[in-house]
């Protein structure tokens, strides 16, 4: 008895929780609210169906509990109501799937105005680069990496020198522009990920991957790994802001291109390089200095 | 070793075939025992003491989540370890090992109406590596660097370097060497559990009239059987990569500014082979409880399973699709993007059978005279927790939803619902069901009653917020949730809320283990039969049942195994072995 109650319990607290906890995603701040439109799609039906077999299980407990002398019904099978529960559900899951295929569809098809940004992870830390006045990014190799070209830019490429290296520091984005990150590691697996923008995406030592949105406006994020990459997973943040055009062409300005990373390299000098200020806390971080500086 | 052969002599004729294959020797009753029986007690007690170890790191990694920075000792380092532990135990070493190895030893063989399993030494054999795996397993834990950090799913390049505890050290070896025991142990079982079924049943029991309990294990091992080597390949190259430096999962790599000697490899091929073995491996831990819960639900609400034929058709269409749905764990690994409207589409279509099994357990429960014994108070915190489990798992597994909850604690708090507290709660239903065949004996009810309600409530409060953290886009493996913007105040006191729960469900664990083993000396006396069911293990002549299980004569099966409450007989049940010429059985034909 005590049973039928509590499953009711378990409804209606579940259904409170959902609509009065404080705990719920963060504002939304790129164009994927097309993806949190499919989680409220998928909210409701799910919601739906749970609360129906609960409540009616129940009401069962509660309607055929044991008494003396009650005796079950003898029933196998019953065609129709196996078939039309089986049609009603293929309903459910399509009304689930459709909307989520499509809003995939936008997701993996980047528009060709998109302009192209790196970012370069490593245990445990991010870093930029930015496409020059070309427009392209150069080729890039892991084995190219060393301390005066941490992204391991291939230095013979042309379109490389240009690109605009932002070393384990803060990302600029302008507002209201379309960007195809693409995603390069080049030690373990790590993920990209910023809450407010709903995306995220691998990345793998070897492989670029990517994913792209808008940002909707401006502000601070934290981007934060989501793929476990070592001790130092947990402090792996960054920031990305979110300016307005002439902010972010400031800022901008004040990048340096490879060209010049590589400069002092020519000269031999070994003058710590200028993102480097803003590198990672960690202690890690401090290691990676110091054999870069080797 | 049994005496079958006798080195001197040959028996002579009045000896019967039966005394020459009962063991003659306490070793070879006890311990290296080939009958099902003990090898499944055997199972069951080595799974369950290495779950308490499980159990306890989940209590060291809540200490961490719910009050951060209070405890010293648990440093990231230790904390990876403790994560990648408990799912790994968790996951195989319980989860796998107590339903195939666990309750398959013990049942298939009885439900079916066989003697034992149709290779008994191998069956032996299969207990012996499974125990030495659990031993490996347990040594990394005292071995230089500790046991990997790697997380259960052991991804490259990161298992096998520095910045992962027990990447250069003993852990990931001794995890890998592990693995593969265990799997080799398994298939030495699963081969057993998949001929007994096919080759083994008694006169009159057609494969249309076997429990669901057996359709369960019996399509979990074939898909283990195929599932496994899969993982066994990865294991086997990465620990090559790892012991021998070849680039199997390794590409060219920057290690804290140096260049490794790694170059080729891919990473993702290990993510597709861990998959291709991880997704079945849900369904190898679901489809057995899915059974057992049936017959749970059909005993004790006194009714047949309501559409047999359909529950046996969902068990292995749900086997055959779990082959084609593994990707959707790797929605964000950076696989190719169109692969997700392929997996997406497979893995929503899975709900539809796994619908019609949900369906038809409450469609049992209805005009039912349902008895709530402890077996049915689990059974129906199953289906509440399972439904639950399964409907988040459309959200992830529906492709683009699945993009900002990847990762994120929501991913969590759902396959802990589906794949941890579902199984283990069917897991607890059977033993109240069946511990009074392996003993003789009932265990306490009033411990019981307060094992259910807190296991049941206590595990519901945990994951269910927990989504909750996850749609904040908290990401799972955190040993520190400091400095995250996203994570308020009133997020942290849910954090501590949630793991005083888990320190209250691990409590009631204890009273249960306390039940267990007190119960066998003092429980109340079970007779034969307890709960008036219907399948074979319970018409034994003897409880516990001897060896060879059903004396001189194997029962003869006349009927389905769900002939509850059959309208025109005395009782509200009849035995699979009762003829059936003057009942009108309407099993379906």
């Amino acid at each position: 008895m005590a049973i039928a109650l509590v499953l009711v319990l378990i409804v209606v607290g579940s259904v409170l929780f959902h609509f009065l906890s404080p705990w719920w995603w963060t504002p939304i701040a790129s164009n994927w609210d097309y993806i949190d439109h499919t989680i409220i799609i998928s909210f409701w039906i799910t919601g739906v169906v749970f609360a129906a077999v609960v409540l009616f299980m129940a009401y069962c407990v509660f309607r055929f509990r044991h008494r003396e002398g009650n005796r079950a019904v003898y029933e196998p099978e019953n065609k129709r109501l196996e078939w039309w529960l089986t049609i009603v559900t293929a309903i459910g899951v399509t009304a689930l799937l459709v909307p989520g295929l499509f809003v995939w569809s936008r997701f993996v098809n980047v528009p060709s105005d998109a302009t192209e940004i790196e970012v370069v992870a490593q245990q445990w830390q991010w870093s930029y680069r930015l496409p020059g006045k070309d427009g392209k990014l150069g080729t890039s190799d892991t084995r190219e990496v060393a301390a005066e070209n941490p992204l391991g830019i291939a230095p013979k490429d042309p379109n490389g020198q240009d690109d605009v290296v932002v070393e384990a520091a803060d990302l600029h984005l302008p507002v209201g522009k379309p960007v195809k990150m693409l995603l390069r590691s080049i030690d373990v697996l790590h993920d990209f990920y910023i809450p407010e923008f709903r995306a995220k995406m691998d990345m793998i030592p070897g492989s670029v991957t990517y994913f792209w949105f808008t940002p909707t406006r401006t502000g601070t994020f934290q981007v934060l790994c989501a793929e476990l990459c070592g001790q130092g997973h947990p402090l792996m943040h960054g920031m990305v802001m979110v300016d307005t055009e002439q902010d972010y062409l400031t800022w901008l300005g004040q990048q340096q291109t490879f060209a010049q990373l590589s400069a002092p390299q020519q000269t031999g000098s070994a003058n710590p390089l200028p993102g480097k200020t803003m590198a990672s806390a960690l202690d890690v971080g401090a290691k990676v200095e110091t054999v870069e500086a080797r | 070793m049994v005496d079958v052969t006798p080195a001197d002599a040959v028996p002579p004729a009045e000896v019967g075939e039966m005394e020459l294959y009962h063991p003659h020797s306490w070793w070879t009753k006890y311990v290296f025992s080939q009958d099902a029986k003990v090898i499944a007690i055997q199972y069951s007690a080595t799974a369950t003491a290495i779950g308490f170890v499980a159990l306890f790191l989940s209590w060291l990694m809540r200490l961490q989540l719910g009050f951060p920075g209070t405890f010293d000792f648990i440093t990231p380092e230790a904390y990876y370890q403790f994560i990648t532990m408990h799912g790994m135990i968790m996951v195989i070493y319980l989860l796998t090992a107590l339903f195939l190895g666990g309750f398959g030893n013990y049942l298939i063989p009885l439900m079916v109406g066989a003697r034992d399993m149709v290779f008994p030494y191998v069956n032996m054999l299969s207990y012996w590596v499974y125990l030495l795996a659990v031993l490996v397993l347990v040594a990394s834990f005292f071995a230089p660097g500790g046991p990997t950090g790697a997380g259960w799913t052991l991804y490259p390049p990161q298992a096998i370097m520095t910045g992962t505890p027990g990447g250069q050290d003993w852990g990931i070896i001794l995890m890998l060497s592990s693995l593969i025991l265990f799997i080799i142990g398994f298939t030495m079982g699963g081969l057993n559990y998949v001929v007994t079924v096919l080759q083994g049943r008694t006169r009159g029991m057609t494969l249309m009239r076997l429990p669901l309990t057996v359709w369960g294990i019996f399509t979990a091992t074939v898909m283990a059987l195929l599932a496994f080597p899969a993982l066994f390949v990865a294991c086997v190259m990465m620990l090559l990569d790892r012991a021998l430096g070849t680039s199997f999962f390794m590409p060219a790599i920057v290690e804290m500014g140096q260049q490794l000697q790694h170059s080729g490899g891919s990473p993702i091929l290990f993510q597709h082979l861990f998959w291709f073995f991880g997704h079945p491996e849900v369904y190898i831990v679901a489809l057995p409880a899915f059974g057992i819960v049936s017959d749970l639900i059909s005993t004790h609400a006194r009714k047949n399973i309501f559409g047999y034929r359909m529950m046996v058709w969902a068990i292995i269409a749900i086997g055959a699709l779990s082959f084609v749905v593994w990707a959707h764990h790797m929605y964000v690994s950076g696989m190719h993007p169109y692969f997700g409207f392929f997996f997406a589409t497979t893995t929503l279509i899975i709900a539809v059978p796994t619908a019609i099994k949900v369906y038809n357990w409450v469609l049992t429960l209805w005009r039912g005279d349902i008895h709530l014994s402890i077996p049915m108070l689990f059974a129906l915190a199953f289906i509440v927790t399972f439904v639950n489990g399964g409907l988040t798992g459309l959200f992830l597994g529906n492709v683009v939803v699945d993009v900002p909850l990847s990762d994120t604690m929501f991913v969590v708090a759902h396959f802990h619902m589906v794949m941890g507290v579902a199984p283990i709660l069917v897991i607890f239903g059977a033993i109240y069901h069946w511990y009074p065949k392996v003993t003789g004996r009932m265990l306490d009810e009033a411990l019981g009653q307060f094992h259910f309600w807190v296991t049941f409530l206590g595990a519901y409060l945990i994951f269910f917020p927990m989504h909750y953290i996850g749609l904040i886009g908290v990401p799972r493996r955190y040993a520190e949730l400091t400095d995250m913007t996203i994570m308020t105040e009133s997020a942290h006191h849910l954090n501590s809320f949630i793991s005083i729960m888990a320190f209250l469900v691990g409590f009631a664990q204890m009273v249960f283990l306390f039940n267990l083993i007190w119960s066998i000396r003092h429980g109340r006396d079970a007779g034969g039969n307890p709960w008036r069911a219907t399948t074979l293990e319970w018409q034994t002549p003897q409880t516990p049942p001897a060896h060879g299980n059903f004396g001189k004569e194997l029962p003869i099966v006349y009927r389905w195994a769900y002939d509850y409450s059959v309208p025109g007989a005395k009782e509200d049940f009849i035995p699979q072995n009762v003829p059936g010429s003057f009942i009108p059985s309407r099993e379906p034909a």
